[in-house]
């Protein structure tokens, strides 16, 4: 859907998203580096469980949200990536304390 | 970067460092006041300037001359004294001047004897169907990622709708080698006809001459429909095709990404939860802060600058930020004011950058079928709710937006209304025969971004508090 441009020379940064190796790079939004990564990363809403990818990636439509370093319901499209990050897709509505 | 506010109280906080947000805080340190920056993104820039201090695409003329413009300023905010947090997100404001606001995961409160509230707009909602599909993005959500990633499409990409941020994007995807298979261009055409009185102002601003020849640009390498009157994004959760129809031909392409715009409007949210009086515009078709001459809102002490205080566009948006500032100035520090340039230097400014402005609204004014949606075409995104559903809990009693809640929960999910308020208001209205002012929009309140329960119950709190709600 995405492709890095050319002029990109940014350090490359380490994600993990449900378990796998992700690279991304430094100054990557979590839900650009999804979006880049060429993986499935559609999450499922709470509400019917339809599959949703972001939408706004300015921080108002929240269809970006996901589970970050394990607190759930993260802006994806507002927070960084950093080395190790621990990314999980959410599938439906986020238990209580996640 | 991530630590809390330095001190407790301030003489003016600023919120959004987009063009309006960097000129006030500028402008406000540059007089000696004590001013706070608090905004939500990795970096200064707004949307307009996004990434700017950290944008990957470094050959300057693929983003254009408009984007880097913008370094100016946040070298000027830099070097005024102005305190600076980036990644920092306004929960709250209230009629006190007190700011809630969450960095790193910890809140703090925030008193201040001005507030600038610079928090820009957010793009019209585009309420298809399909629209809610993976695949399906706003243009500036595509451009966001150009900007701040370099990220540019490369899969069948179809871009649809009207205004001059879409031609913009265009040309900037192209010049980065990123793929656009077809532009559908949804301005109605009696539009042009209307916008021909205020055509003199606007071939005499600086938008003409840089938009025909984006558009040109654009036109020579991308096949552009014009006319383009209905718009249904389909397929098995992703994005297959996109339906479109001009006049009575209607023909169905393939698509991996549809990128939708429509125009931008006031992102009203934390005014309105300040108390802030706002009032339907009907040109713009959209909800704008009532303010006077110098951005002073109904709320004593808050002042609204750029694109928040209705759409204007960078250049007057950075006028409106030195405004805002000089009239703090004027209220907290007099003597200072002198230093600054006067009111009337301003004015005059605001004018000239507001030139044109009158013509791009007019002839961008979206069309009915795309700000109404019908049938099963998703209003709310976060509650999943239909047009049909909306319309039907009208028919059994449903009057307006705050009882709509009860029926449906639209405007209930984590966006808060951002991305079917306005299509609710209108909806409503429609369907009851009202204005959109009668009809209203949705009550908001803080927190009017989500934050833990946890992070709220950690905010320092006076004896007072407490006492406020214990028992016994």
């Amino acid at each position: 859907m995405f492709k890095r441009s050319d002029q990109d020379s940014r350090r490359p940064v380490h994600i993990v998203v449900d378990g796998a190796a992700v690279a991304a790079r430094e100054g990557d939004t979590v839900s650009a580096a999804l979006l880049a990564s060429g993986r499935d990363v559609r999450r499922a809403t709470a509400v019917s469980g339809a599959p949703r990818l972001p939408y706004c990636m300015m921080g108002v439509c929240f269809d970006c949200l996901v589970t970050i370093d394990g607190v759930g319901n993260r802006q994806g499209c507002l927070v960084p990536v950093a080395e190790g990050m621990q990314i999980e897709i959410q599938k439906g509505k986020r238990e209580i304390g996640r | 970067m991530n630590v809390a506010p330095k001190r407790d109280s301030y003489d003016v906080v600023v919120i959004g460092a987009g063009p309006a947000g960097l000129a006030a805080a500028a402008t406000a340190a540059e007089a000696d006041l004590s001013a706070l920056l608090l905004d939500e993104n990795a970096g200064p820039g707004g949307q307009v300037w996004r990434a700017i201090a950290s944008t990957p695409v470094t050959e300057r003329d693929r983003l254009g001359a408009d984007y880097w413009a913008g370094a100016e300023l946040v070298r000027a905010v830099r070097t005024s004294g102005a305190e600076i947090i980036q990644r920092a997100t306004v929960w709250s404001l209230d009629r006190h001047l007190e700011v809630g606001v969450s960095i790193g995961g910890a809140s703090s409160l925030v008193k201040a004897r001005r507030v600038i509230l610079a928090t820009g707009a957010l793009e019209r909602p585009f309420p298809i169907p399909g629209w809610t599909l993976p695949g399906v993005m706003t243009a500036g959500a595509a451009q966001t990622m150009l900007k701040s990633s370099g990220l540019v499409p490369d899969g069948r990409t179809v871009i649809a709708g009207q205004g001059p941020l879409l031609w913009l994007l265009a040309a900037q995807i192209l010049r980065l080698g990123g793929r656009i298979d077809r532009i559908l261009d949804t301005t109605e055409r009696r539009n042009y006809f209307a916008a021909l009185p205020h055509a003199f102002a606007f071939m005499t601003s600086p938008y003409f001459a840089k938009g025909l020849a984006m558009m040109r640009e654009v036109r020579a390498k991308v096949p552009v429909v014009s006319g383009v009157s209905e718009l249904a994004a389909a397929g098995d959760g992703q994005l297959a095709t996109v339906t479109y129809a001009v006049g009575s031909r209607r023909e169905t392409i393939p698509a991996e990404l549809l990128l939708l715009h429509q125009g931008v409007v006031p992102n009203v949210n934390l005014a309105m939860a300040a108390g802030v009086e706002h009032r339907w515009d009907d040109l713009q078709l959209c909800w704008s802060p009532v303010l006077d001459h110098n951005g002073s809102a109904s709320v004593e002490g808050i002042g609204i600058a750029g694109d928040g205080a209705g759409i204007g566009g960078a250049g007057a948006a950075i006028v409106r930020g030195h405004i805002a500032a000089r009239v703090a100035v004027e209220a907290l520090a007099p003597a200072a004011a002198a230093k600054l340039a006067p009111m009337a230097t301003f004015r005059a400014s605001l004018a000239q950058a507001e030139r044109g402005r009158a013509f791009l609204d007019t002839l961008f004014r979206p069309a009915r079928q795309f700000r109404i949606p019908s049938g099963d075409t998703v209003v709310c995104r976060c509650e999943e709710v239909t047009a049909k559903d909306i319309v039907d809990a009208v028919a059994i009693g449903a009057t307006g937006p705050n009882q709509l809640k009860a029926y449906r929960r639209s405007g209930m999910g984590p966006c808060q209304g951002r991305l079917c308020g306005l299509t609710v208001t209108e909806l409503m209205a429609q369907a009851r025969g009202k204005t959109p002012q009668e009809i209203g929009y949705y009550r908001l309140r803080a927190p009017v971004k989500p934050i833990t329960l946890a992070e709220l119950a950690a905010v320092p709190k006076t004896e007072a508090d407490v006492q406020a709600v214990v028992r016994g």
